[in-house]
């Protein structure tokens, strides 16, 4: 059956293990601990930031490949992107790496868009290991998006940290006692005319609410039916607007909605609304999420990957933040 | 949903701009640097050879200076983010725009990256002074030439 | 003598004060806050205000981004009124060179020196 932006994996391709790498400050992180690797260098010891944002790739795919004895000679495909001009770290990393490369950006939901990808491929008996995640590095991102690192702009409430973070899930066919992905559904761009780079969260909330609602009327499930739905990176703000929207929709909000972003520094009010980058849903989901699925005490989730598709001309433009929202189900059957 | 009543529950739920506390935070911050500013113009006054008027440009010059190191060591942007427009505002803002932007593209090298766009912050503000004081210079002189006001 | 630095603090502070509300209210970038406040300095010199604000507030009013478009405006028709019109061009750095090359050096020297770190 063809059914709008609704895919449904037959054969239930797994994410048979993860990589993720982080920068020093998000060893602050409550999920810092499930961290495969956390540079003590900002730079990871390279010269330029870029460089360090396309080596934390680099080496988040190297060891989750090394998890299931593989090389990188071994994969099949590379599906990954971050947030940085025509995406040179992802890029670079693709060039070292020498892995069947496709570049993707969804922004900050790049790495469900990724996965998504990986699983068709997988499905499609064309795969049998699929590399799919993001990244990105704070000083990388906030200098293309916002200001200089060193620049004294006051922030509001609701502004978000960029993390230093890669994420990266090898995606293989079905593999008993790994996680599987079952379906997922593919987001429409949502555009409620929010303008304010500094408020993402709000941007996003709609673009998230409305995947939630489309997935679980298209794949005919109840939002009881899930352990945990944990949205990429609303932030603290973003994510009660995102609750308050689904809550209008019918949808039961309960303990188990979960917000990467909103979560990420824990409470620490120096990073107002939390986190945010590709990196943010892609460490989190590629540790946390799966780790908690290995050790039995999450059976069934549902992972929704916003992101916020402007540029700084966009925005310099006065255009409005055209925002998506990509999600994927995962099973431990 | 329209963008309207979006816009209405988004301000509803958003936090709020505590306006009077960054309104008092600018103002400490601010007169503080200014301040210190006085001081730095009465040290000039004191041993040097400066009067009250010359001494403002060697005080900007030091406030220039120690903006540029609070920069370096990442303290301007915490200052930044506690005062708001009070360390905006002052001239130390405007060195604090010049050499982040400096250090931030040092990477690109020194011609293309420093010099391309060490003003690409503040580059604005010395356009709109530069204009401004020609528009309202080139009106005064006219309007002495005509005899309406005088110097 | 005192009075100068309870001045310069205050009205150094109420300046700031107009930008804050400048980003809050009126939902402003800094460059643009920053540009209207030049501007404001430039017209009030025009009209002959902000030399008495700075003997009145000292580096109150000296210190504030304010002072550059007064003494532009100010070396302008400083100029003007010795040569004419051809002064409004010539003149208007004549005053306030300092700040624009000690932070052209100084922000040279910092990028010698220092990298941009992604601290809290």
């Amino acid at each position: 059956m063809v059914r709008k932006g609704l895919l449904t994996f037959k054969t239930m391709p797994s994410i048979a293990t993860t990589g993720v790498t982080a920068g020093p400050l998000e060893k602050q992180s409550p999920f810092s601990d499930q961290f495969d690797k956390i540079y003590d260098d900002e730079r990871c010891d390279t010269k330029t930031n870029e460089h360090a944002h396309a080596k934390m790739m680099e080496d988040a795919c190297m060891i989750a490949l090394s998890k299931v004895d593989a090389n990188p000679s071994d994969a099949d495909y590379l599906l990954i992107g971050d947030l940085v001009n025509q995406m040179t770290p992802s890029n670079f990393s693709a060039t070292t790496l020498a892995i069947p490369y496709i570049g993707m950006f969804s922004a900050c939901a790049t790495s469900i868009s990724t996965t998504i990808m990986a699983a068709l491929l997988t499905e499609m008996g064309m795969s049998k290991y699929a590399v799919a995640g993001a990244s990105s590095q704070h000083n990388a991102v906030e200098r293309q998006f916002r200001y200089p690192i060193e620049y004294g702009a006051q922030k509001p409430e609701t502004a978000q940290w960029t993390v230093t973070a890669a994420g990266v899930a090898v995606v293989t066919p079905q593999k008993k006692g790994t996680p599987s992905i079952t379906c997922a559904t593919i987001g429409t761009a949502v555009d409620l005319g929010m303008t304010d780079p500094l408020n993402m969260g709000a941007a996003m909330a709609p673009a998230a609410a409305d995947t939630l609602y489309r997935h679980l009327k298209g794949h005919q499930t109840k939002e009881s039916d899930y352990d945990c739905i944990m949205t990429g990176d609303l932030g603290k703000s973003g994510f009660e607007i995102y609750k308050k929207l689904a809550g209008n929709k019918g949808i039961q909000i309960t303990e188990n909605f979960r917000d990467a972003g909103a979560e990420f520094y824990g409470d620490d009010p120096l990073f107002l609304a939390g986190a945010s980058g590709a990196g943010c849903s892609a460490s989190v989901y590629f540790s946390e999420v799966i780790g908690k699925m290995m050790k039995g005490e999450y059976q069934r989730v549902l992972l929704i990957a916003t992101g916020a598709l402007l540029s700084p001309l966009s925005f310099q433009q006065k255009d409005t933040i055209p925002c998506i929202a990509h999600a994927v189900e995962l099973t431990m059957k | 949903m329209d963008e309207k009543k979006y816009a209405k529950l988004e301000q509803g739920m958003s936090p709020k701009t505590p306006l009077v506390r960054n309104m008092v935070f600018a103002f400490l911050t601010g007169g503080t640097i200014c301040l210190i500013g006085q001081f730095i113009s009465l040290f000039y006054m004191s041993f040097f050879d400066f009067t009250e008027r010359t001494a403002s440009n060697p005080t900007v010059a030091t406030m220039i200076f120690i903006a540029m190191l609070l920069t370096g060591f990442g303290l301007y942007k915490k200052i930044g983010q506690f005062g708001g427009a009070g360390s905006a505002v002052p001239i130390t803002g405007f060195s604090n725009a010049v050499v982040s932007a400096a250090i931030e593209h040092k990477s690109e090298g020194y011609v293309l990256g420093v010099g391309g766009n060490m003003f690409k912050l503040a580059g604005s503000v010395i356009l709109f002074g530069v204009f401004s004081a020609f528009a309202v210079a080139l009106i005064k002189t006219i309007l002495v030439k005509l005899g309406v006001v005088s110097w | 003598m005192i009075s100068i630095f309870i001045t310069a603090f205050i009205v150094g502070g109420l300046i700031c004060v107009i930008g804050q509300l400048l980003f809050d209210v009126a939902k402003l970038t800094p460059a643009h806050t920053l540009c209207i406040l030049v501007v404001a300095g430039s017209i009030l010199d025009g009209f002959g205000l902000y030399e008495p604000l700075i003997d009145f507030a000292g580096a109150g009013a000296t210190v504030p981004i304010t002072s550059f478009g007064n003494s532009l405006t100010h070396g302008a028709m400083a100029e003007a009124e010795k040569h004419g019109l051809i002064g409004v061009l010539t003149g208007m750095f004549e005053v306030t060179s300092s700040g624009i090359s000690a932070a052209i050096l100084f922000g040279f020297i910092a990028s010698v020196f220092f990298k941009p770190k992604g601290k809290i």
